[in-house]
């Protein structure tokens, strides 16, 4: 188990250090930089700005600082908000979204693991049809529809939610992580009752049964453990999901989290804030992924093998 | 066969294995969790809670949605207006303006005195002005802060706003290091004496530009060199200002507050205790916001909902001109747009007053020239008018009769709902009018400046924003080689009014008959495809006074107080 | 058994043939085939059945809702909306179609080599999807189309270069299972080189779980660029495409309800379909997971 553990631990520095490598030179390949201002900068203006942020370095040379700052923990400070570094703004941004994701993801367990549950029992009847049906729903409407429905019925016909923010009053949490939770629920719906349907006609089950257990404590002791676990090897690829997803509802409902962040550093080409919340974003994804990895093999002996 | 489900191999999986409690466990948690996301959602109930523009008035906070986040407060390194919004409730200048008719008035300065020639300002400071944490203000916290500012080593980008002072230029371009030879002189601790190369009417009204406002200097010098703009300084807990508010707190992206400065020598006429600015980069979000009750005033309204408030609800919405000109740059060193007669058609088959009246939903001022109408009283000439046919005859007169031969070529703009709206509709007109192909381009901002600065383009969409009330600001961007001239235009005739006789002229209306005589030559050269003057359009609470609409949609904070009108 | 008796044998029913026959029990999953024909068919027609044209605008009639001359009423520049609608999709399609094919094209080929190799480079090329997998790729795509400016043709490689991964895995799972079986002997012992092995008899057989996939992805793939378009990053203006359509007709949900239900309504409703049709493949071509 170990050895395991460490060799995967090792696979994922490579890894990351091409993310690194690829977005440095990626970013620094985008015509556009980042102080252009739409009144011309006189050339002492410009050399001294790019002397300030050793923009006016060779290229390689640069990379290599960047590396050694990396070392240390500094990511360097941001091109558009002068005076911030980036660890400041990826530590400001981070629990926000992180928590929204830890919402969305809730509710998509809770949703999901319930509507697939109840639709495994019965299949094929409406029982079945109707939670299955819900759970298409949310993996075929996209975050960037169902929030503003949401908002629209919630926020301005009914006006019980507000149609923005995080944090600034009360109840804003709750249509965010509600519009990035939905796909997730749609797809752990499926997943559980798969894994349920599977399970259910096992014939340990029969044997609980035959026991006399009623059918509650069949279906919650026994065959919840062995139908769910589609849904634990999910978490580590969903957590990515999530992220990723995170980037369009923060920017619908107006959330200071880290994916809003990313994408304004995107559209103002600051390099260094692009950088920092990639290499962050990549190692957390790496890390989340070898943690769900190792977990799902510690579980399950028979896939340390795969790597034989 | 294996069972696959996104990519992970689940054969392993189904074989149940005994599991710990895990999935109850996380099962149980979540829906707590839940449960608790959800009652907290109840406390919100709309029909509890105060609205917080309610708690706003009765406080005396206001609430103002404010565009992008402001990239910084330090007000020699920022240059945009959602900035300068902070800013000028932050310091204050020499000068102040009126807020209804942005007429130059006392500010940090009590009296000015000017010489007959037009080259020596006297400044007379007031003897009360204190910094906010209560540090005397003097002449030399001008006169150090104005180095500062011109230092080539902090890249300020507005630092040409200062070239009309003697040697500033050679300053600020690192011919000369010694600040001792810029004409700007400290004769007694109020007394700050300014000399310029050449006269400048409209130098009063650039001392209240936020890049000649004075800055604390222990304070900056406390956190490394003054030159440096990366140091934190411009912080909520550092900054020192002159302003009638201060600085309490800032989370980027969230929020900013501002409250009321007990040291500003006039805060006996601040009635506001703070303002609090929201990032409003979404204009539907903010305008949501404001009828959530959650804004007094935004930044912005989207185009879609103007006639709807105007409508229904026409006193939340102010609409009112202002000090910008959205145009069209031409490239005249690339062909076909080096021939005068199709940079002629393009501007005459534009159809401006539909384009005004149905994409822009009658919002704007169609525009003739360069400068905006009313620009501290002056009018603009009008060249020219819409008149297809015209445009057809040059077209063909240059050879591309029905735009047979005319090379396609693109429209290039920068990412915006906006600009797009436009580009799309012009396309129309001049494939409608003149049978010519374009396409369009758009590009990142920054990719987009750095194309037009290159000369990469053929057209491209620009717009102006005057710096100051005068029509100068405008004008001076097109004189031969200025940096901000992107399209090659050269007149001789232009650069000797602009750089030389009309500022020496005195008398403002002969001034302006000057200006004239120069937009008349701009536009027929026509480099520039004039097509709108820009409004100001807010959605603002009744209960906001002092805010009088202005050009320049200009905010003396000072005035600004929260009273609702009787009902 | 005499010669007489080979007469009559039973036909046997291939697979393909008994994944059609349960296919064709699945009212969803054929209900979805249909809309999914009928869509494609109405979008690559599309020139010819219009009576706009996408760009054409009438900015004196504005936004109107559906009437006689304007099914699916205008947007505010007075475009039709049906129109725009079918060209829309044509581009969703497309981006559908076309990137999945790409995906499919990398992942079996880089699928089938290692699965047919097998050992070291099997490994080594596994441990690099793995590497793959584990890169944020919406960040790369963002930068990508950041970076390069919104090329359609980036676009379509983007996003296809995100999903071979997959497509990978599951063709070296097939083949790796698949290899071991007697017929790929027997084909070895023939003197049928690797290539006409992978080519002519592995892959054929792998194709189960691939068409499923297949047919998974390219929801996921339309999905992914309506996100890009609505961040600005997809397709541009004034062409159109179902996210940017949607993405318009969000800002104005209040006033013109219409531009958002029908692109959003069209959109939700072909990747039901797809995924629909995805699901009953899936349940037609796995005998395990067989209903009856």
């Amino acid at each position: 188990m170990w050895r395991f553990t460490v060799l995967r631990v090792l696979q994922a520095i490579p890894v990351i250090l091409t993310v690194i490598t690829l977005t440095f030179f990626l970013i620094r390949a985008a015509p556009g930089g980042p102080f252009s201002s739409e009144k011309a900068v006189s050339p002492q203006v410009q050399a001294a700005l790019e002397a300030r942020y050793r923009l006016d370095q060779p290229i390689l040379q640069q990379y290599f600082s960047y590396l050694a700052d990396l070392a240390h923990g500094d990511l360097g400070p941001t091109f558009r908000y002068p005076g911030r570094t980036v660890d400041e703004l990826i530590v400001d941004g981070l629990p926000i979204t992180a928590e929204l994701g830890f919402y969305a993801l809730m509710i998509a367990l809770v949703l999901g693991v319930t509507a697939g549950v109840v639709a495994s029992l019965k299949p094929n009847t409406l029982q079945d049809y109707v939670p299955m049906g819900a759970a298409m729903v949310g993996i075929c409407m996209p975050s960037f529809l169902l929030g503003p429905l949401l908002v629209l019925v919630f926020g301005i016909w009914l006006q019980w939610l507000p149609v923005s923010g995080w944090g600034s009053t009360p109840g804003d949490k709750l249509l965010p992580s509600i519009t990035l939770g939905a796909m997730y629920a749609g797809y752990i719906a499926r997943l559980s009752r798969a894994g349920m349907l599977e399970v259910l006609s096992q014939d340990y089950l029969r044997t609980a049964r035959a026991k006399g257990l009623p059918e509650y404590v069949v279906i919650l002791k026994h065959a919840l453990r062995g139908g769910l676990f589609p849904v634990v090897s999910y978490l580590g690829p969903a957590f990515a999901y999530l992220l990723s997803g995170s980037f369009v509802v923060e920017t619908i409902f107006q959330i200071p989290g880290l994916g809003r962040f990313y994408i304004q550093a995107a559209f103002n080409r600051d390099y260094t804030m692009i950088l920092g919340t990639t290499v962050f974003l990549a190692t957390l994804i790496v890390v989340f992924n070898l943690l769900s990895d190792i977990a799902a093999t510690w579980l399950n002996p028979r896939l340390r093998y795969q790597y034989k | 066969m294996a069972h696959v489900i996104f990519g992970i191999n689940l054969t392993l999986a189904i074989p149940a294995l005994p599991l710990m409690h895990s999935h109850e466990t996380i099962l149980k948690a979540s829906a707590l969790l839940l449960l608790s996301l959800l009652l907290s959602a109840c406390g919100g109930e709309s029909g509890g809670r105060e609205a917080r523009v309610d708690e706003g008035i009765r406080l005396g906070v206001l609430h103002k949605g404010n565009g992008a986040e402001p990239q910084g407060l330090d007000p020699h390194t920022t240059s945009g207006i959602p900035e300068n919004h902070i800013i000028t409730a932050l310091f204050e200048g020499l000068v102040s303006k009126n807020p209804q008719t942005l007429e130059v008035e006392p500010g940090v300065a009590e009296s000015w005195d000017i010489s007959e020639d037009g080259l020596s300002y006297t400044f007379h400071l007031r003897h009360d002005a204190r910094w906010s944490n209560n540090d005397p203000l003097t002449a030399e916290d001008f006169r150090w802060s104005w180095q500062r500012a011109m230092t080539p080593a902090l890249a300020n980008v507005n630092s040409y706003m200062f070239f009309p002072i003697v040697n500033a230029e050679a300053f600020a371009t690192g011919e000369i290091s010694d600040f001792t030879q810029v004409g700007v002189e400290v004769s007694d601790p109020y007394t700050l004496q300014v000399r310029l190369r050449a006269p400048a009417p409209y130098l009063l009204q650039l001392f209240d530009h936020h890049t000649t406002y004075p800055v604390h200097r222990a304070t900056i010098e406390s956190f490394g060199d003054p030159s440096d703009r990366l140091t934190a300084w411009a912080r909520p807990g550092n900054l020192v200002g002159n302003g009638p508010f201060l600085l309490t707190e800032w989370e980027v992206n969230s929020r900013l507050r501002i409250e009321k400065n007990p040291q500003y020598w006039d805060s006996a006429a601040v009635q506001l205790s703070a303002v609090v600015f929201y990032p409003t980069e979404n204009l539907t979000t903010e305008e949501r916001m404001f009828r959530d009750g959650q804004l007094h005033y935004t930044e912005d309204v989207p185009i879609d909902k103007v006639p709807v408030y105007l409508r229904n609800e026409p006193d939340l919405i102010e609409i009112s001109p202002y000090l910008g000109t959205y145009f069209y740059i031409v490239n005249t060193k690339k062909a076909p747009f080096d021939d005068v007669r199709v940079r002629k058609a393009l501007a005459l088959s534009i159809d401006r007053q539909l384009l005004v009246e149905t994409v822009l939903q009658g919002l704007y001022e169609p525009a003739y020239a360069l400068v905006p109408p009313g620009t501290l009283g002056y009018q603009p000439p009008r060249v020219f008018e819409y008149d297809p046919e015209e445009a057809k005859r040059l077209l063909a007169e240059a050879g591309f009769a029905g735009g047979q031969g005319f090379p396609p070529f693109e429209i290039l703009y920068n990412t915006h709902e906006q600009h797009q709206k436009i580009a799309v509709t012009l396309q129309q007109m001049w494939q409608q009018t003149l049978g010519i192909q374009a396409t369009l381009l758009n590009q990142e901002w920054q990719v987009y400046l750095d194309t037009q600065k290159n000369r990469n383009y053929g057209i491209s969409r620009r717009s102006w924003i005057g710096d100051y009330v005068d029509p100068n600001t405008f004008l001076d961007m097109y004189i031969s080689g200025g940096g901000n001239n992107y399209t090659g235009f050269s007149n001789a005739r232009y650069d000797e009014i602009v750089l030389h006789v009309a500022p020496r002229t005195a008398d403002r209306q002969q001034r302006y008959t000057l200006y004239k005589e120069a937009e008349t030559l701009l536009m027929n050269e026509m480099p520039i495809l004039p097509i709108y003057t820009y409004r100001s359009k807010h959605l603002m609470s009744p209960c906001i006074q002092g805010m009088p609409e202005n050009i320049m949609d200009w905010i003396t904070w000072k005035y600004v107080y929260l009273e609702c009108p009787a009902q | 058994m005499t010669t007489a008796d080979l007469h009559v044998i039973p036909r046997g029913v291939s697979l393909w043939q008994d994944a059609w026959t349960r296919l064709r029990k699945n009212k969803l999953a054929m209900a979805g085939l249909v809309f999914l024909l009928l869509v494609t068919l109405l979008c690559l027609l599309t020139p010819w059945l219009v009576a706009y044209g996408y760009e054409q605008q009438d900015l004196r009639l504005g936004a109107v809702p559906p009437s006689a001359d304007h099914w699916l009423g205008t947007d505010t520049f007075g475009r039709d909306q049906l129109t725009r609608i079918l060209y829309g999709g044509r581009m969703s399609l497309a981006v559908g179609f076309i990137a999945t094919a790409v995906a499919l094209l990398i992942g079996v080929t880089y699928g089938a080599i290692a699965g047919y190799a097998g050992g070291r480079i099997d490994n080594a090329m596994m441990r690099l999807v793995d590497m793959l997998y584990a890169l944020p790729f919406m960040i790369f795509i963002i930068l990508l189309m950041v970076v390069f400016g919104r090329n359609l043709l980036l676009l379509f490689l983007a996003i296809g270069a995100v999903e071979w991964l997959t497509m990978a895995r599951i063709v070296r799972g097939q083949i790796l299972s698949l290899r071991q079986q007697e017929f790929v002997e027997a084909a070895v012992s023939l003197g049928l080189g690797p290539v006409a092995i992978v080519w002519r008899h592995l892959i054929p057989n792998a194709l189960g779980p691939v068409i499923v996939y297949t047919t998974l992805t390219i929801p996921n793939v339309m999905l992914l660029e309506a996100l890009l378009s609505f961040l600005g990053l997809g397709v541009q203006a004034p062409a159109a495409s179902w996210g940017l359509l949607i993405s318009s007709g969000v800002e104005t949900m209040e006033e013109y309800p219409w531009l958002l239900i029908f692109p959003g309504l069209t959109l939700t409703l072909s990747l039901f379909a797809l995924n629909f049709l995805g699901d009953g493949l899936r349940d037609a071509l796995d005998p395990r997971t067989a209903k009856d």
